[in-house]
């Protein structure tokens, strides 16, 4: 619902607490599940703060329009979409340039860790959709996309995880939220394969010192690493509940017998 | 960027040679190809220029117009920058709405004058919350031969240096234009540098079969006091913290030498 | 996952002396090799796989085939016909038609080539009765069980005919549709299970279980009713 959300006149105290308690390196509450959706070949839910987001995977699969496919490799399609009401000016449901250009470099921080090469002519169809957003959506869709892809079981080197850092008031912080992203300062969204530590995608809007653009890059990893944790525990949640509810039914036949 | 499918052959080919520090047009890693710019060729326009990198060539038009400004900012003009990559431009351009590509460039190259603030927004109000300057800046690409966001986003800036604003008066609500013309104030001179990542072995200004062997690219604008205020990594490689920093660092220069051309003390 | 001497097995692979996993799984290793037993993957088409598939198309000289892959298979007509095609009086949909189930053998597969069908061996053709269920491609090994213990047990219990398709695909024929529904709840059961030991114990008992329950059933049935 509209709020009348003043924005408050500092977003970070002297004590360098900001605006919604949290400490300058501290990420926003994250929870994930994996395999939520029962028709996708995978899918995966993340809730960062008040961002919700959703991600779908279909593939490998037939590629159409046929122009489109690849002799040597799995074309990956992503697209990136923010629902009408994710927002608090309704958006409308006609995908924007940003979007366009999300759908892109989302899809460029992906495609470095599938082995695409094992499916030639075939099409990999990633879905991202923002139903609320609140700043750093394209890290939080990129985190769970991948999520997606791991459910779908398609072979994979590593996870990517994303998270943004920035400056903002001068100092440094991580995980920035809209109000944070869209104030002075910078905003540098990151997504990263921690097994390879290498980066897939970086951007920047704002203004950095090359000393401070190197903090920030390294501020941003950490909370990737961060990130990618939560990754790990949320596919083994789904593992072991699969397990756990097998162990159940042992026991009920177990108790049947006697 | 393209479609253009390079022989693999000859993909293997530059990176190889690229790993032993030579370039198949024989520049240095950390060249950029002769640069030639020309402003002011399309007088309709109130601001024009064409810049070639190489073979590529784009040329950019700005035009002003009076509009409304954007709900949340009242008291800022508006920038608008648009990319075009027309089919002439190459065998791979289609004719249609702008693709992904397209919008990228336009973006990267707008995220480079906005973030350093080189147009100040807050001049071009005509009345407050009602009329306002809109700027727009159009990146036409004439021809693609590699590296077309450096290339547009020099463009871009000098035609900004070249553009006129006529002078006007506020007459009973309506804007009267009026004769003589005065150079639309600039604050800042952002340039865009591109580095490739070919066989972990970083270059400046890939050309086009450059770009078709690259496994990834990383731009970054840096302003006239060496800030870096925009960033976009493309292409679907990698790139290490250590590669990251490496061209920060390089970039430096390279800005420094490239606004040389465009503006003149 | 792994470093030093192992070699990557299914699902990893290895890059600067360490192994990765490639697919979400357990983890297990021998003395060579190392490798995950993935939780869930796809179906990719192998030479020589028998699968269970499903007619999408009829084209001009042949059939399009769904077999449950990222790549659609393509039957032609003259690995369905014996003798030479003859496009004017031969009528491919009589033959299969859309919709269809059929038993059928990959002939050829590659890279750049979709997959070739054949149903001119004994024991492939198209599927007239029974059910045809879809399991996880990578629960198969587990239904078929050790030297083909699981299957030939289920099919002693309940008396039906089974296929099973490398592509997760299974066709149950049996008697009567009860004895179709036993066997299906033991394949489902497997495909649950299938992780756990003693499974072969617990899906054998489950069906006499059954077949018990049915007799009873049967005999209550009987019973003439008084009048």
């Amino acid at each position: 619902m509209k709020t009348s959300q003043k924005k408050p006149e500092k977003l970070i105290d002297e004590k360098d607490i900001r605006y919604d308690g949290r400490k300058l390196n501290e990420m926003r509450p994250v929870k994930i599940e994996v395999g939520v959706l029962a028709n996708a070949d995978g899918s995966a839910y993340i809730e960062q703060g008040k961002n919700r987001i959703l991600a779908a995977v279909y593939g490998p699969r037939e590629i159409h329009p046929k122009h489109q496919a690849l002799p040597d490799r799995a074309a990956l399609r992503c697209r990136y979409h923010m629902a009408p009401f994710s927002v608090q000016e309704r958006k409308s449901p006609a995908p924007s340039r940003r979007e366009h250009e999300l759908s892109k470099v989302i899809r460029e921080a992906l495609e470095p860790s599938i082995f695409t090469e094992y499916y030639p002519r075939t099409a990999i169809d990633l879905f991202i959709e923002v139903l609320q957003a609140d700043g750093g959506t394209r890290c939080a869709g990129i985190t769970v996309a991948s999520l997606a892809l791991a459910d779908a079981g398609i072979p994979m080197r590593d996870l990517v995880c994303a998270c943004a850092a920035g400056k903002v008031e001068d100092r440094l912080i991580l995980d920035l939220d809209d109000l944070e992203d869209k104030s002075e300062g910078a905003d540098v969204p990151i997504a990263y394969m921690p097994n390879m530590d290498v980066v897939t995608l970086l951007q920047m809007d704002g203004m950095l010192t090359n000393e401070e653009f190197e903090q920030v890059l390294n501020m941003g990893i950490e909370g990737c690493r961060q990130i990618s944790q939560l990754q790990r525990d949320a596919l083994k949640a789904k593992y072991t509940a699969a397990k756990e509810a097998e162990a159940e039914k042992e026991d009920e036949a177990e108790e049947a017998k006697k | 960027m393209s479609s253009i499918m390079a022989t693999k052959v000859r993909a293997k080919r530059i990176a190889q040679m690229i790993a032993s520090g030579k370039r198949s047009d024989g520049r240095g890693l950390n060249d950029y190809r002769e640069i030639q710019i020309e402003s002011g060729l399309i007088e309709r326009a109130e601001g024009s220029a064409r810049v070639r990198l190489g073979k590529t060539e784009v040329l950019v038009g700005v035009k002003i117009e009076i509009g409304e400004p954007f709900p949340d900012t009242p008291n800022e003009g508006v920038l608008t920058v648009n990319a075009e990559l027309v089919p002439l431009a190459s065998p791979t351009f289609e004719a249609g709405p702008p693709d992904e590509n397209s919008i990228e460039l336009a973006r990267v190259v707008d995220r480079g004058i906005r973030e350093s603030k080189a147009i100040p927004t807050g001049d071009l109000v005509i009345e407050p919350g009602k009329k306002v300057f809109v700027v727009f800046v159009d990146v036409y690409v004439l021809n693609y031969d590699g590296n077309l966001i450096d290339a547009s986003a020099l463009a871009a800036l000098a035609a900004l240096l070249n553009t006129k604003m006529f002078n006007y008066e506020v007459k009973e609500g309506e804007v009267k234009i009026k004769p003589g013309y005065k150079p639309l104030p600039l604050a800042n001179y952002p340039i865009a540098v591109t580095s490739a990542k070919i066989n972990d072995q970083l270059i400046v200004d890939p050309w086009l079969e450059e770009e078709q062997a690259m496994d990834a690219r990383l731009t970054m604008t840096i302003e006239k006091d060496g800030k870096i205020c925009a960033m976009q990594k493309g292409g679907y490689g990698t790139f290490t913290t250590q590669q990251i920093l490496e061209i920060a660092k390089i970039v430096q220069q390279k800005a420094v030498e490239l606004r040389k051309l465009v503006v003149k003390e | 996952m792994a470093e030093d001497e192992y070699i990557s097995g299914e699902n990893t692979y290895k890059e600067n002396e360490k192994i990765f996993a490639t697919r979400v799984g357990l983890f297990d290793h021998d003395q060579k090799r190392v490798y995950v037993v993935a939780l869930k993957s796809f179906y990719v088409p192998m030479v020589g796989d028998t699968v269970i598939g499903k007619v999408l198309e009829v084209t001009f000289g042949g059939w399009l085939v769904d077999i449950r892959a990222p790549y659609p298979a393509m039957l032609r007509a003259s690995d369905a016909l014996e003798r030479p095609v003859r496009p004017q009086r031969d009528d491919l949909p009589s033959l299969f038609d859309v919709g269809d189930m059929m038993i059928a053998k990959i002939v050829a597969c590659d890279r750049t080539r979709d997959p070739l069908l054949t149903v001119l061996e004994r024991g492939l053709g198209k599927v007239t009765r029974g059910q045809t269920i879809e399991i996880t491609p990578t629960k198969i090994p587990r239904v078929i069980g050790k030297k083909g213990s699981m299957v030939s047990m289920i099919k002693n219990e309940t008396g039906c005919q089974i296929t099973i398709g490398q592509n997760g695909r299974i066709v149950v024929i049996g008697k009567t549709p009860d004895d179709e529904r036993s066997a299906i709840m033991a394949i489902r059961m497997i495909e649950r299970e299938a992780h756990t030991s003693g499974l072969t114990d617990r899906v054998t008992e489950m069906l006499r279980k059954e077949k018990g329950e049915k007799s009873t059933k049967e005999v209550v049935e009987n019973v003439p009713k008084e009048t």
